[in-house]
């Protein structure tokens, strides 16, 4: 009986959170112009996608989104995992100072990134656009890339380093060959964690991106908003992604679990 | 170190520019207290400011009683076996804020619930529910059975183990839960204007209309009053450290 009425309670507050994504899926099977108004069923939206119907400046902002998020995450993976070395190795107040400053833009809202982001370009007057936005992306997503990279080095055996450069290893070799095989799943999840951390971004990117009509999934959809009425095709691309979110989950989840097992058996 | 430089760069000094910015008159250039004197005496920005804190503290509060007995009932393994649930709580956390605002709202629509601060309530503890469940769960989760069995041995009645084992051993996780739904709630902006049609404005929407209309210096002036009341909040809970670990370990 306690466990039907905690179950009930989990599923009441789930379907809850997931009514408004369901009528956004429901409603993309409809052409109608307003959300909330059923014209009959129909694959209308989808075939307006797949034609490119959907206008060019929709399509630019979905390729922005993409890129720079894929570039982002690359940059600050790198840069990320290379700083991670170095600070690992630090010691003192340097590294204190460094971990201080790596901390803030993960503590800023991002409104405040955003604004003291937007105060620095205009101050020594760079032109706002695909750039300014591409290192504001970078400037937030490499902390979280440091804070992945960081736990896993100080698991990894300091001799090992050492033992590479006693056999004979030059430091570069010993770098390639044993810290980064060593390092690479925390950077696989880095480079996730910044490039959805760059897709998602509203707030720094609408502080960025000047105004010469640079334009991120994010932005574009709240400039379509406050001109009145949502494009209807937002709502199909709304379901993919969400079904994609929802695909790229349960992989993980069974590839953790499957993982987990193993573990077990070996032990 | 190159990624001193870039931090110093990226991070210090647009920082320091709001200082200076907050700190400077908007025609002259000179150092001046007025952009401050002037966020006091006009009563509207003051309001809101206030209000934007009593919407962040609501919805705090919301989420914390909601979510609570979620996360519990999830670490529970007598009550819950399967790992689904909480992927499916986590899972509206990588949707875009944007679309999930947008979603509530069609829903409102949809069901003729009219747009005002009830909506705006909901809509934000939609938003932010996930974000108190996590850390808790997490926390419960990661907590030693052992101690509840020791407590139910020495004779302890099921309520008493909850509130005087469960809830204290559980506080680091709801102090981030608390922490990651309040700084965001107070920060946010757009997400009010999309939910009430404009007719509640929050803070940030505040900062950014002076950003945006080219009231840099009072804008600045906003956000260094924002920046003051996000250190106090984090200085309160003086767990930002753990929270951060939660954020990195999400995926």
């Amino acid at each position: 009986m306690k466990k039907f009425f905690a179950q009930a309670y989990l599923w009441i507050l789930l379907i809850l959170l997931y009514a408004p994504i369901l009528i956004i899926v429901i409603f993309s099977f409809t052409e109608s112009k307003v959300l909330g108004n059923w014209t009959g069923f129909s694959f209308g939206l989808y075939q307006n996608i797949l034609s490119g119907k959907v206008g060019m400046s929709f399509l630019k902002a979905l390729e922005n989104t993409v890129s720079i998020g894929i570039l982002a995450a690359i940059i600050s993976t790198f840069m990320g995992s290379i700083s991670a070395i170095g600070i690992y190795n630090m010691r003192g107040k340097k590294r204190k100072a460094i971990m201080f400053l790596n901390d803030i833009p993960m503590l800023n809202p991002d409104i405040i990134t955003g604004v003291s982001l937007f105060l620095l370009f205009v101050a020594f007057s760079i032109p706002q656009g695909y750039l300014t936005v591409l290192l504001a992306h970078v400037s937030f997503c490499t902390p979280y890339v440091i804070l992945c990279v960081l736990p896993k080095l100080r698991q990894m055996d300091p001799n090992l380093y050492e033992a590479a450069l006693d056999l004979g290893a030059t430091p570069r070799q010993a770098l390639n060959k044993v810290i980064f095989p060593q390092i690479k799943p925390a950077m696989i999840s880095g480079f996730i964690l910044a490039f959805t951390l760059s897709i998602d971004d509203f707030a720094v990117t609408l502080f960025t991106k000047g105004n010469k009509g640079f334009e991120n999934l994010s932005t574009y959809i709240y400039a379509d908003a406050h001109k009145g009425g949502l494009t209807p095709e937002l709502r199909p691309i709304m379901s993919i992604i969400f079904v994609f979110v929802l695909l790229l989950l349960i992989i993980i989840n069974i590839r953790s679990s499957r993982n987990n097992k193993k573990q077990e058996i070996r032990i | 170190m190159p990624y001193f430089i870039f931090l110093v760069v990226f991070v210090a000094l647009p920082l320091l520019m709001v200082l200076i910015y907050a700190f400077q008159d908007q025609s002259s250039g000179k150092f001046t207290f007025d952009n401050f004197a002037k966020f006091f005496q006009r009563g509207e920005d003051l309001r809101t400011f206030l209000y934007s804190i009593e919407v962040a503290l609501i919805n705090t509060i919301i989420c914390l009683l909601l979510g609570y007995p979620a996360a519990w009932i999830m670490a529970n393994s007598k009550l819950n076996k399967s790992s689904i649930t909480i992927m499916l709580f986590i899972l509206p956390m990588w949707i875009n804020m944007l679309i999930r605002t947008l979603a509530t709202v069609a829903l409102f629509d949809f069901a003729k619930v009219p747009l005002a601060q009830g909506a705006l309530i909901f809509g934000m503890v939609y938003n932010f529910l996930p974000f108190m469940i996590y850390p808790i769960y997490n926390q419960l989760n990661k907590m030693d059975k052992a101690y509840a069995e020791a407590a139910t041995d020495l004779g302890a009645s099921p309520t008493q183990v909850f509130t005087k084992v469960t809830i204290p051993l559980s506080m680091p996780g709801v102090w981030s839960g608390v922490l990651m739904v309040f700084m965001p709630t107070i920060s946010t902006f757009a997400i009010a204007e999309l939910l009430t049609l404009n007719k509640v404005k929050l803070f940030g929407t505040t900062i950014q209309e002076n950003i945006n209309n080219g009231m840099w210096n009072y804008g600045s002036a906003l956000a260094l009053i924002m920046l003051v009341i996000i250190g106090i909040s984090v200085l309160l809970s003086n767990d930002d450290s753990k929270r951060d670990d939660e954020k990195g370990g999400m995926i």
